[in-house]
């Protein structure tokens, strides 16, 4: 709402500044997002008299204008404007002026001719295309022909007024009105509101000759009421009023139209002219669009009504989509003479519905939406009668049309002192809390400390003690009520699973992975790939953007597609991982999916870069399976994990990646993209993991319990076997921990060769068994003999020859 | 003095010379060999002994000792020497360029969206508040009805939601995990102190200032006696200890469905320390948190009876608490990835 304070001057009693004004509006009630002061940074703009004007000698479109700027001598200006006449008054920026944009004014030569000024139209003062009448927006603004020659302009055109822009909460509508501000201004300053008499003279002709209405629903129209006006003489406004209008932001069309936006400005009740002759009929019904019904808005599109819709209609066909726009064809024009006006309340989920179906937002729809002051509907309607009557030198036929109609009553709410210092931690006494009552015009009565408070209707939005509180918070001053700390209490604690989430993510980051933060919206085809299981996808059903309408089912895509924009950005060598929810579901039917905790990390280019003492080290599929082992060594599992290779994942390397197991259970996979996958992504060989950790944590914990360190040496032995290609150093790990015997405490891999010297399809593995007891020293023989079992066995059940 | 005498004290004379002369350890060692082995001239001199008078031998003795004893001596003194500037070559040889950089040890950034979200948990852990999370596909009551925006309310306006069907939706907001919340919550164990850090979701089109997905804290105390002077105390308590202690806060009236009173919580602008710049719209100001006291219609929704229990809530961005930190200018870079954004935040 954008609120002239010249106007609001009128209303109540200001001494504070505009800005000061601001400040306090801000800090008691309503936000004020600016103030503006529409001449600021303007120079030297005056009104001028167009003395004379001839034809340029040099120009087809330029005019030699001499215009009496209250100087000695008028001076010349060159003008282009296809409306300059001699005689107008107009507005001249002098020698020196400064114009909207910071534009300065110098003299010049135009083709010749010496120009010494030039004359303006609003908009290079300032005025935006959307408030600029019709009829000057295309040349030079015409001022009245009273105004003082030589004076400056601002006064003229509302620009000595300063604008605030209130940003109006949706509780507070009644502050979408001149009136409804001045209240609020009023309690805030503990003035008090005085508004003008309206005087309206009723001809003697009884409107219910000449028009009858009827409203199908109540509840589409609790309220709805018509005047009619006959004899109008439809023209401009006067200037008092198109500046009212331009200030907030509305262009002036002509008299009937702008009374009826002055009086939506002033009381927040929107209203409607229709022009009599053009209903065709003199009934008038508020009613449901019928099915396939069209209508042509003031915009000129025709509509396509539902019976969703509260349309306006003659009797036959629809004339207006009720409080939201009118139509084309009962529009008010220069050679309407009967006016029809309607003030009304329609039902606010309708109307709201109907904007939004047609993308029709006005000023009239959002405040039928929020909602109108029940206490003047008549008197907005009145108020512009009598005023249409005086602009349009018409006369108003006595009485109302009103088919539905509202008695707006007081709400009485009750509050207590007791109840209130409760909420606020206050000590405020009840004539303080009266006083605030008061202050706003609610008219009290006390009981014992029980307050009951009369809401007028103008103040729909306090129901209960609550709001109640609040306008006393507010008034007495959010920032004189105490601060109090709670006593202090024992600390929180995180639960083991946000500790557990902060460990994983300082491994990761420890071991130089970034951490990521994706989109959780993502194309179906992303939402769906890299799954650990089989889920059905959880769709938006009204998505923004093709890319974002599936719920994610994996982390991988999204980690991919950060790849892929750094990739994009010569960023090459990149390792992300991401913590956060998958959505999954079982069945197709289900609608809302179970949300579990997933952790993924993705890989690429240069794990360790090239530096001037080392060769760069690429990602490879062991880098990620040594991360992933440090990455579940933070669960502490009770079992080992287990890696099977899988050809599952279609968008894996079918000889690169591996299920990671425990307890035979999936609990993630870990390998290579595929690189069909990669390619498609544009991004280089990329190696990933992905881990269900809600499963994780269900897992059984391994018990952490002291050993002794053995007092007795340990013993090594090695062994190289040429094997065939397929056996798996888990397999052989198998054999050699299962024939180990008692002491053998550690199995490691120190070699895998093939090529030279090994027959092609095998290779060669080489391990270091451990040997210790702990409680005596292993002799000789004890070692042989177990080692030799364990070659035995490998002898056996590999075909492992011993090198 | 004898002519011994005089071939001893030549002997020596000559041997300090040659001793002192000495480049390395290997020479040394070569004239210690000559002077004293025993094909050298001291066993000479001394096999010039039987010549000697008797009486006179105990002199020569002595003094060939001595000259013995002298030369060893230097000896010594020479091979420490040589040794300790053998040791100073060699540490000469392997000195270092230490400007040469070091061989890296890779680590990672941990996203900025996480780091203000645990400085926001520890400060409220510090003061009782415990951490909880809840569900980002939302049922539609915990995400409006039970916060008192019933269908058709028009702060349904302010949000723009993505719907899954009629009945479940993507959180726009955390206050669904404050519904929850205060719904399990059995305040016989005393009150309820909670924050819920999470992603929330809105039909917006992304741009530099919009996000269909991201980061907001919200927040709740309801107990028996929490009052609107506690949220005072507690979020201009949070807001120091975040934004630094030396700002201003200001409370001012507003409007949430869930709250009544409502708040707004601006601080001083630490730009400019209030006297107006980019970063507050030269206002002073910025705006950090929407609070209030819970609204009744919350409570009772929740099955918590508002005569007995009150208390406050309070929701903020962490998006937006990152951009004003850091001076960051759009919003879609925290879900890019670019490790050159990532990467900026390491010490922070
Ligand atoms: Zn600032």
């Amino acid at each position: 709402m954008k609120v002239s304070y010249n106007w609001l001057k009128k209303y109540v009693e200001l001494t504070d500044t505009p800005e000061a004004l601001a400040n306090k509006i801000t800090l008691t009630g309503l936000e004020v997002d600016n103030v503006r002061h529409p001449a600021a940074g303007l120079k030297k703009i005056v009104v001028g008299w167009v003395k004379s004007v001839r034809e340029h000698p040099n120009s087809d479109h330029l005019n030699i204008c001499q215009v009496d700027v209250g100087e000695e001598a008028p001076i010349q200006i060159v003008c282009g404007a296809p409306n300059i006449a001699a005689g107008q008054k107009v507005i001249v920026a002098l020698s020196g002026a400064r114009i909207a944009d910071n534009v300065k004014i110098k003299k010049g030569k135009l083709r010749g001719a010496v120009s010494n000024g030039m004359i303006c139209a609003l908009q290079e003062i300032g005025f935006s295309d959307a408030v600029t009448p019709q009829a000057y927006a295309d040349g030079i603004y015409v001022l009245p022909a009273d105004a003082k020659v030589g004076a400056p302009v601002y006064s003229y055109l509302g620009m000595d007024d300063a604008i605030l822009d209130i940003e109006i909460t949706p509780n507070r509508a009644d502050a979408l009105s001149m009136r409804g501000v001045a209240y609020e201004v009023a309690a805030e300053y503990g003035e008090s509101v005085h508004f003008p008499e309206i005087s309206l003279q009723e001809a003697d002709k009884n409107v219910a000759d000449v028009l009858s209405a009827k409203v199908t629903d109540e509840q589409d129209a609790p309220s709805y009421n018509l005047r009619v006006l006959e004899n109008v003489a439809v023209k401009p406004s006067p200037l008092w009023l198109q500046r009212r209008l331009w200030n907030a932001g509305i262009r002036p069309i002509n008299n009937v139209v702008d009374v009826t936006n002055l009086l939506m400005l002033d009381y927040g009740q929107p209203l409607h002219a229709f022009d009599y002759a053009k209903i065709g009929g003199h009934t008038i019904e508020v009613r449901r669009a019928e099915k396939d019904e069209t209508l042509t808005t003031l915009d000129g599109k025709v509509r396509q009504l539902t019976p969703e819709d509260i349309v306006i209609s003659n009797g036959e066909k629809a004339l207006n989509l009720a409080g939201v726009m009118g139509g084309l064809d009962s529009e008010i024009t220069a050679k309407t003479t009967t006016v029809v006006l309607e003030a009304a309340i329609f039902d606010a989920a309708h109307i709201r519905k109907t904007a939004q179906r047609y993308n029709l937002r006005s000023e009239a729809s959002s405040r039928f939406e929020k909602g109108v002051n029940r206490a003047t509907v008549i008197t907005a309607l009145d108020h512009a009668a009598s005023l249409i009557a005086e602009l349009g030198q018409g006369s108003v036929l006595k009485g109302r049309v009103a088919p539905t109609s509202v008695t707006p009553t007081p709400v009485k709410v009750q509050l207590t002192t007791e109840k209130t210092n409760q909420v606020l931690g206050t000590n405020l006494t009840s004539a303080e809390i009266k006083q605030t009552f008061q202050q706003l015009g609610f008219a009290t009565t006390e009981k014992a400390g029980t307050f009951t408070v009369s809401v007028p209707p103008r103040r729909w939005d306090i129901h209960i003690a609550a709001d109640l509180i609040e306008e006393v918070a507010r008034i007495y001053g959010y920032e004189h009520l105490p601060a109090t700390l709670p006593a202090s209490a024992t600390p929180g604690v995180l639960t083991a699973k946000q500790q557990l989430q902060r460990r994983l993510a300082a491994t990761l980051e420890a071991n130089g992975l970034d951490q990521a933060l994706s989109y959780a919206l993502t194309t179906p085809e992303k939402a769906s790939a890299f799954q650990l299981g089989d889920s059905y996808p959880t769709k938006v059903s009204w998505p923004l953007s093709v890319d974002h309408t599936t719920l994610r089912m994996n982390l991988i895509s999204g980690l991919l597609d950060d790849l892929a924009y750094n990739t994009a950005r010569k960023q090459t060598n990149v390792a992300l991982y991401e913590q956060g929810k998958v959505f999954l579901k079982a069945d197709a039917k289900t609608a809302r999916p179970k949300e579990a905790a997933y952790l993924a990390g993705a890989m690429t280019g240069d794990w360790q870069a090239a530096a001037w003492n080392q060769e760069a080290i690429p990602v490879d599929f062991y880098r990620i399976k040594g991360l992933v082992a440090a990455v579940l060594a933070d669960f502490n599992l009770a079992e080992a994990p287990e890696y099977l290779a899988t050809t599952r994942h279609q968008e894996m390397h079918p000889g690169r990646t591996a299920d990671i197991l425990i307890d035979n259970q999936i609990i993630g996979f870990v390998g290579q993209i595929h690189p069909r996958v990669a390619k498609q992504a544009h991004i280089a060989a990329t190696y990933v993991f992905q881990l269900d950790l809600d499963h994780l944590a269900t897992l059984a914990k391994k018990k952490v319990q002291y050993q002794p360190v053995s007092r007795y040496p340990a013993v090594t032995r090695d062994v190289a076997l040429v094997v065939d290609q397929s056996v798996t150093n888990a397999a052989l790990k198998v054999t050699i921990n299962a024939h180990g015997g008692a002491y053998l405490t550690s199995v490691a891999l120190f070699d895998v060769y093939a090529g030279r010297h090994i027959e092609n399809g095998r290779k060669s593995m080489a391990y270091t068994l451990t040997y210790q007891n702990p409680q005596a020293t292993l002799t000789d023989d004890q070692v042989n003999q177990a080692f030799a079992k364990v070659v035995a066995a490998l002898q056996d059940e590999h075909g492992a020859k011993i090198r | 003095m004898t002519s011994l005498q005089d071939k001893l004290l030549a002997l020596k004379q000559q041997g300090i010379k040659d001793i002192e002369k000495s480049a390395d350890l290997k020479e040394l060692n070569d004239i210690r060999v000559h002077l004293l082995g025993k094909k050298g001239p001291m066993t000479e001199i001394l096999h010039g002994m039987r010549d000697l008078a008797k009486e006179e031998r105990p002199a020569v003795g002595s003094f060939a000792n001595k000259v013995r004893d002298n030369l060893t001596e230097t000896l010594e003194q020479r091979k420490q020497e040589l040794e300790a500037a053998k040791i100073e070559h060699q540490l000469a040889q392997e000195a270092l360029d230490v400007t040469l950089p070091g061989t890296p040890v890779r680590s990672g950034a941990h996203h900025v969206i996480m780091q203000i979200t645990e400085t926001l948990e520890a400060i409220f852990l510090g003061m009782g508040f415990q951490v909880v999370s809840g569900y980002e596909v939302e049922e539609e009551k915990y995400n409006f009805e039970k916060l008192n925006i019933p269908k058709n309310h028009p702060a349904r306006d302010m949000q723009d939601t993505f719907y899954i069907n009629n009945d479940i939706l993507m959180r726009t907001h955390m206050s669904p995990d404050e519904a929850r919340e205060l719904e399990k919550h059995d305040f016989s164990q005393g009150p309820l102190k909670m924050i819920s850090p999470g992603r929330v979701y809105r039909r917006d089109t992304d741009d530099a200032t919009h996000s269909h997905q991201f980061f907001q804290m919200e927040g709740q105390y309801i107990g028996k006696h929490v009052t609107m002077a506690d949220l005072k105390g507690t979020l201009t308590f949070a807001m120091r200890k975040l934004f630094g202690a030396d700002r201003e806060i200001r409370f001012r009236p507003s409007y949430f469905p869930f709250t009544e009173p409502s708040v707004e919580v601006d601080i001083s602008c630490f730009n400019c320390d209030g006297s107006g710049c980019e970063v507050c719209k030269q206002s002073g100001w910025i705006e950090v948190l929407g609070a209030g006291m819970t609204h009744p219609n919350v409570l009772k929704a929740a099955g918590v009876d508002p005569d007995v229990y009150g208390g406050f809530a309070f929701g903020l961005g962490i998006d937006r608490f990152a951009m004003l930190k850091y001076g960051i200018n759009d919003i879609r870079q925290f879900y890019q990835n670019d490790v050159r954004f990532l990467r900026q935040f390491k010490q922070a």
